[in-house]
Order: C-alpha cells, then sequence, then structure tokens
C-alpha cells in the first residue's frame, strides 16, 4: 500500500516535471523582447528569430516612458512604469511575478552587476529606491535630498556601474550621485551603501549614459549647452564639463521632448549625442572629450543609437517630425538613408548583432522590424501604441 | 468676459472632428510626456482642473503658445494654431481630456 503511494507519487512528479519541460526547455531566451503599448497598460513579448509576437501581458497601469532591464539569465524583465509601477515579468511562462507601487511618479531603473539590486529612479518623491530583485523587498531608499529645506529633487539618468555601483543625477539641485552597494562599502556604513555626492555639476541634468566599459558617466544639461562628465576611475577628479556652450550664438529652438542618452555608443574614437533644442547631432572625440563635429538632421534628435558594429547611427526625433528615422555613416558623417515609417517614430532596437532593427511607429500601431543594410521592411507585427522596445541582450549591458 | 468665451465656444468649434482626433492624441501622448498621462504631473506639473484653478483660460493659451521662461515649457505656436490651444485649454480645464486617472 505504502509502496503503491509512492509510485503514484513517484509518477505524479515525474509527469510534472515532463510537463514543464515541455512548456519552458524547448526556447531559450536570447532572442526575446519586450514591446511596450502604453494605450492599453500591456506588453507584448516578441522574438527576433522570426519577428513574431509571443504572449500579450496586460495589467500593468500607467506605461507611458516605461523602460525594461533583464535578470542575468534573461528569464525576467522588469518593466518601470511611469506611475511608480515596477513588474517583475517571466519571459518564458509569459506571466507577472509580482508587481508592487514603489512610488507616485518614476522614471527608469537599472539592475546591479550582480544582478541583485534593482534601482529605480523616482520623481515623487524624488530619490532612488533599491530592491531585492528576487523579491522586490526594498533593500535601500535614497531620498535625493539637498540644499538646506531638505527639499528633494526629481532623479534622472540611473545606470548601474561595475562595483555594484549605481551612479545617477538630481535634475533640481545639478548633482551627480553615487550609491555603492559593494559589501565592502556596506560593511563599512551599517549595511547603507555608501552616498558620494557631486555638486554644482551644471543645470538640470535630463538624462545621462555610461560608456559601454562602465568608465565614464555623463549627464546631459537641459539649463545649459554642455554636458557633465565623471570618470569611475578617477573620481577624485571630479566631474568635468565638456562640450561646453555647443549652442553658442544659435538661437535655441524650442525642445517639445526631452532627448535620451540611452543608446548611444561610441563609433571608433568617436560618440554621437542630441544635441538639445537643435537639428543636429553632435559628435565627440571620446581621446579628448571635445567636439568633434555636428551633422544637421532632420529634427530634434531624441535617441541617437549605433548599430552594434558602429558603423551607422540611426536617429528619430521630436513631434511634430517624429514621423522620420534618419541613419548616419559613422566615417563620413553624412547621412545615408531617410525612413519615413509614419507619425509617432518612438523608440528603436537593434538586434543583438544588428542585422534587423525594431522600430515603434505609435500612430500606425505597429512595430516594423527593418534589414539594416538594405532598410527594407522585413516584418511588421501589430502593436497597440507601441513606445519602447527592449531586448533581452540588455542583461549583458553595464548602465541598464 | 461673456463675449470672450463666445468667442472661444465659436473658435473652438471651428476645429474639425480629425484636428481634434490629433490634438487629443497629441495632449496625452506628447504634453504626457512630461506632465504624465494622467496629466498629474511629472517632469511638469499637473494638469488636472483642481491644479488649474484659478488660472485664466487666456494665460493657459499663452502658455501653450508661447511657453514659459526659465522652464522645460516650449513655445508650441508653429506646432499649433491659436484655435489648437484654445481648445485643449478648454479640454484642460473642463476635465475633458479623457487622461486616464
Amino acid at each position: 500500500m505504502l509502496m503503491q503511494r509512492q509510485i503514484k507519487r513517484l509518477c505524479f512528479v515525474v509527469v510534472s516535471i515532463l510537463l514543464s519541460f515541455n512548456a519552458f526547455a524547448q526556447r531559450g531566451t536570447g532572442d526575446l523582447g519586450v514591446v511596450i503599448e502604453r494605450a492599453t497598460g500591456s506588453i507584448q513579448i516578441i522574438e527576433t528569430t522570426h519577428n513574431t509576437s509571443l504572449a500579450r501581458i496586460t495589467g500593468m497601469g500607467d506605461l507611458s516612458h516605461a523602460t525594461v532591464v533583464y535578470s542575468r539569465d534573461e528569464k525576467f524583465a522588469y518593466i518601470f512604469g511611469r506611475d511608480g509601477g515596477l513588474t517583475k515579468i517571466d519571459m518564458l511562462a509569459h506571466k507577472i511575478v509580482k508587481r508592487i507601487i514603489q512610488s507616485g511618479n518614476s522614471i527608469g531603473g537599472a539592475i546591479s552587476q550582480d544582478g541583485r539590486l534593482i534601482a529605480v529612479s523616482n520623481y515623487t518623491p524624488g530619490g532612488v529606491k533599491v530592491f531585492n530583485s528576487k523579491t522586490l523587498e526594498l533593500v535601500a531608499d535614497i531620498p535625493a535630498s539637498y540644499g538646506n529645506s531638505g527639499k528633494r529633487s526629481k532623479v534622472v539618468g540611473l545606470v548601474d556601474a561595475p562595483g555594484e555601483k549605481f551612479v545617477f543625477s538630481l535634475w533640481d539641485a545639478g548633482q551627480i550621485w553615487i550609491a555603492d552597494f559593494s559589501k565592502q562599502a556596506l560593511a563599512k556604513n551599517h549595511n547603507k551603501p555608501r552616498i558620494t555626492k557631486f555638486k554644482n555639476i551644471g543645470k538640470n541634468p535630463y538624462d545621462a549614459l555610461i560608456t559601454p566599459n562602465g568608465r565614464y558617466y555623463i549627464a546631459g544639461l537641459f539649463g545649459e549647452d554642455g554636458m557633465a562628465m565623471l570618470d569611475l576611475w578617477h573620481i577624485n577628479k571630479g566631474v568635468k564639463r565638456i562640450l561646453n556652450h555647443y549652442g553658442k550664438g544659435e538661437k535655441k529652438l524650442p525642445v517639445y521632448k526631452m532627448p535620451h542618452l540611452e543608446g548611444w555608443t561610441i563609433a571608433g574614437d568617436r560618440a554621437f549625442v542630441p544635441a538639445v533644442g537643435h537639428h543636429e547631432v553632435l559628435v565627440i572625440n571620446t581621446q579628448n572629450w571635445t567636439e568633434a563635429g555636428r551633422i544637421p538632421v532632420h529634427g530634434q534628435p531624441i535617441f541617437v543609437m549605433a548599430r552594434p558594429d558602429g558603423h551607422y547611427v540611426w536617429v528619430n526625433f521630436a513631434v511634430p517630425r517624429n514621423d522620420t528615422v534618419q541613419v548616419i555613416n559613422t566615417e563620413t558623417l553624412k547621412i545615408v538613408k531617410t525612413l519615413v515609417p509614419g507619425k509617432g517614430v518612438l523608440h528603436m532596437a537593434f538586434e543583438p548583432r544588428g542585422e534587423e532593427v525594431w522600430v515603434s511607429v505609435r500612430d500606425k500601431n505597429r512595430v516594423n522590424v527593418y534589414n539594416t543594410d538594405t532598410y527594407r521592411l522585413d516584418s511588421s507585427i501589430k502593436a497597440r501604441k507601441p513606445s519602447g522596445i527592449f531586448l533581452t541582450s540588455r542583461a549583458h549591458e553595464t548602465g541598464l | 468676459m461673456a463675449c470672450f468665451m463666445l468667442v472661444s465656444a465659436t473658435v473652438s468649434a471651428g476645429i474639425s472632428a480629425s484636428r481634434k482626433a490629433e490634438l487629443h492624441d497629441l495632449l496625452l501622448e506628447d504634453c504626457g510626456a512630461c506632465h504624465g498621462i494622467t496629466l498629474k504631473g511629472s517632469l511638469g506639473p499637473s494638469l488636472r482642473p483642481t491644479a488649474l484653478a484659478g488660472k485664466s483660460k487666456a494665460f493657459i493659451v499663452s502658455t501653450i503658445l508661447h511657453g514659459r521662461k526659465n522652464t522645460p515649457m516650449p513655445a508650441w505656436l508653429g506646432v499649433l494654431s491659436r484655435d489648437d490651444a484654445s481648445w485643449i485649454a478648454d479640454q484642460l480645464l473642463n476635465g475633458t481630456t479623457g487622461a486616464p486617472d
């Protein structure tokens, strides 16, 4: 009798294992991604081998301006919503694992080098919250207080940096902070992160980037023409201003949308970033961090993203010129292609090796996939007011 | 005042249904980019009727068209006409933007 029961239980276990094997083990996650559907608070899980949609997951609140990072095994996506929602998604089971509302208004986040921590930058109340990536339990709360009155600043440009650090910028305060979560720092500081602050870095940093090697953190300034750079190998040298007064003498155009700095890259010894208030892409010499040129483009650039091989840079634009994408050759600095996918081109994502690029076209309710050599439209999938596109290869990029 | 309201009502009525649909999208997507899609505020302040209480329509129209100095609020003149701005101001003041809660 006992034997029979044991066999029965064993059979149950074997069948369960086989079932789960059947459901999950037949595919990996390396070719997956998430498309944000702003209008319906939903996402689609897509795959880039055949360019299809695998699932839609709903119930994620306000996903305007949402961003996504991935666990190091690419099994889980963490979605940061504008409404302060943080949602953990199982990319294979197509399910919400956990969802919390961690603030009133958030703008983005990053996962730590070792994958244990998720940091979110918040507008309301201004600061950074750090969570356990497994459980989404709060690990640390870092209010972005500044000045004598304890006012709190909105936080932007949050990235992860080598050494279990997060680096971020304070929009209202004009500061850059480093939060060090390394074991050494925690041990010395009663299990709290060590915060290093850099003041007077410039007016209104709006976003920031970190170089792919994790060395340079660069914040774009909205309140003045220039960028603030911190060399994380030599933080004792402080923050240095680069590209100072790049728009000097020119009339600044109205800025209808804040540009983004994520997605930039270095091509050879040059980097490409959006100018603020000018219809130009700025070229930076990364040997000495001086301006190496300007490329007149169709409108105010929003994303300036390099194809993974660095040979071409793709640019989209702010309203009212957001129906167009331009491609720049990074050697000649010439525009080699202008595509007009339709109104509301909000985001682009290159497949990890760059042969195709995914482009969201909000007003057409479509995500288009283009061949990056021929510019041919390879595929197009339906989506409800798509905005951000985030592929799992982000799991292995410093900063995200 | 009554005269002003009458004029603005006539002007708003002059906007085509398709333009209204475009403006509605712009209100949520592009104003919403800074003010939040709920218009409850984000980088920019709340544009909900309670937050705008006490502000005149003329002030709101002027802010939309000419922007606000020393803030990121841009001048939308050129993208939006005075009629467009007037229609948007009406939606904001009346709370008829359709912004989600």
